[in-house]
């Protein structure tokens, strides 16, 4: 028999996970359809059940410096409409599941479920974004791609959850997310794609791409990034090819219900090709 | 024991289940509303849609506890009301409903998407419907049918 813990407050929330160890549920849009039974028959939940998704001291979006915290309670829609949200995060969640999903859903809940086709995913990992972890021990700052380890693993302890996550709210010069799916809405990603640049008088200042559910986790790769970063517009123009094949290298995608691991591959070798492409002619 | 305290269709409702229970089951089984349906069970189709302090969600995946202190408003008291008269006059005029079983569900996405945005265009509103499946009316009739108040009842909303 497992039981349900509803904390009044977020302190009353950490105590309750160091005790029972339960599974957290901030929206439910992921466990409770994983968890489901029949209808009208309990959840099929293994562990005691911790509900957050009340606690209104989790609900905050906030700028500090140049940083943008967002509070595990806070919702996907709510995360769309915010002025703090980077546009980046605000395109890729716009074309997220449904109204109805994202009225419910927590950006913390899809980092939590560390799904390689994670949607928000991508563009967390471009921000440099870190999760904030906390538990009645304290509070740990974990970067988004130490965070994920895997295929729906993550380094967070039984007796942790997810506080905040903070992200970069840098303007980009030049930025993109594009999703590819079966259907516009209610779909799992084939691949999607987050890519980043600053240029200055020319010269690549800044450079970072991000692809999601060609790997088993986010695939970012900071040595070929940091390739491109010093090099003129007309260096770029001589090397999209080359680049595209050091990305080739690296991204290794697999055959699943959705997709293929050589539609995948080429698709988002283009994506990034024609961001590059893109920029020779507007910068 | 856990208590959970909400406003279904207007009425304080104060319940000791479980509150991990789907929203959808409590409002169907303890409370006889049998207008939100069960299609997918996985938040994919609509056809469960309820009004959670005026927003769409889908009551089959939505645990009892995460609605404590809210309003719940199904299709029931919806239909009672100016606007949910408005939206089925529209939906009837322009053969929106055709076996009805998506019905209950879009006509919350319509109330929900007009809430928001009173006055949107046709691609906001099929972007508003894009959590809610019908396979009769390929959508057509719907969309025109929402066109036609964002055209001429607009100040209801």
């Amino acid at each position: 028999m497992v039981n349900t813990h509803y904390p009044t407050s977020y302190e009353e929330a950490l105590e309750l996970l160091s005790i029972y160890k339960p599974t957290i549920i901030a929206g439910g849009t992921d466990l409770m359809v994983r968890k489901r039974a029949w209808s009208d028959l309990p959840t099929s939940f293994d562990r005691d059940i911790l509900l957050v998704g009340q606690l209104e001291e989790l609900n905050y979006i906030d700028r500090q410096g140049s940083n943008i915290h967002i509070g595990a309670g806070v919702t996907l829609e709510d995360i769309m409409d915010h002025f703090h949200t980077p546009t980046l995060l605000s395109e890729a969640v716009k074309i997220m599941a449904s109204p109805a999903i994202r009225h419910s859903a927590t950006l913390a809940g899809n980092v939590v479920n560390a799904s390689p086709a994670g949607d928000t995913l991508p563009v967390l990992y471009v921000l440099n974004s870190v999760v904030v972890l906390e538990s009645v021990e304290g509070i740990r700052h974990v970067p988004i791609d130490t965070f994920i380890t895997g295929p729906g693993k993550t380094i967070i302890n039984d007796n942790e959850m997810i506080k905040e996550i903070i992200l970069s709210g840098h303007k980009f010069n030049h930025s993109v997310y594009r999703k590819v799916g079966g259907r516009k809405a209610d779909a799992i990603s084939k691949l999607s794609v987050c890519m980043i640049m600053d240029i200055k008088k020319g010269i690549i200042q800044n450079f970072r791409a991000a692809f999601g559910a060609v790997g088993p986790t986010v695939v970012r790769d900071v040595t070929i990034e940091s390739k491109l970063i010093g090099k003129s517009l007309v260096w770029l123009d001589e090397n999209i090819e080359e680049i595209g094949k050091w990305y080739e290298q690296i991204i290794k995608p697999i055959d699943d219900q959705r997709s293929s691991a050589s539609y995948r591959k080429a698709c988002t070798i283009n994506l990034l090709t024609d961001f590059i492409k893109h920029i020779k002619h507007h910068a | 024991m856990v208590e959970v305290r909400f406003e279904l269709n207007g009425e304080t409702i104060i319940t000791k289940e479980d509150p991990t229970k789907r929203l959808l089951d409590v409002i169907r089984t303890s409370f006889g509303l049998t207008g939100p349906k069960e299609g997918c069970g996985e938040g994919e189709c609509g056809g469960c849609a309820v009004l959670i302090d005026h927003k769409i969600m889908n009551a089959c995946i939505t645990p009892l506890g995460n609605v404590h202190g809210k309003s719940v408003v199904t299709i029931e008291a919806l239909a009672k009301t100016q606007r949910g008269q408005t939206i089925r006059k529209a939906f009837e005029t322009h053969g929106a409903v055709q076996c009805g079983i998506c019905t209950p569900g879009m006509v919350i996405a319509t109330e929900s998407l007009l809430h928001a945005n009173p006055n949107p265009t046709e691609a906001e509103i099929r972007e508003g419907l894009s959590g809610n499946l019908c396979r009769c009316t390929g959508y057509n009739m719907i969309v025109k049918a929402i066109l036609s108040l964002v055209e001429k009842e607009g100040s209801l909303w």
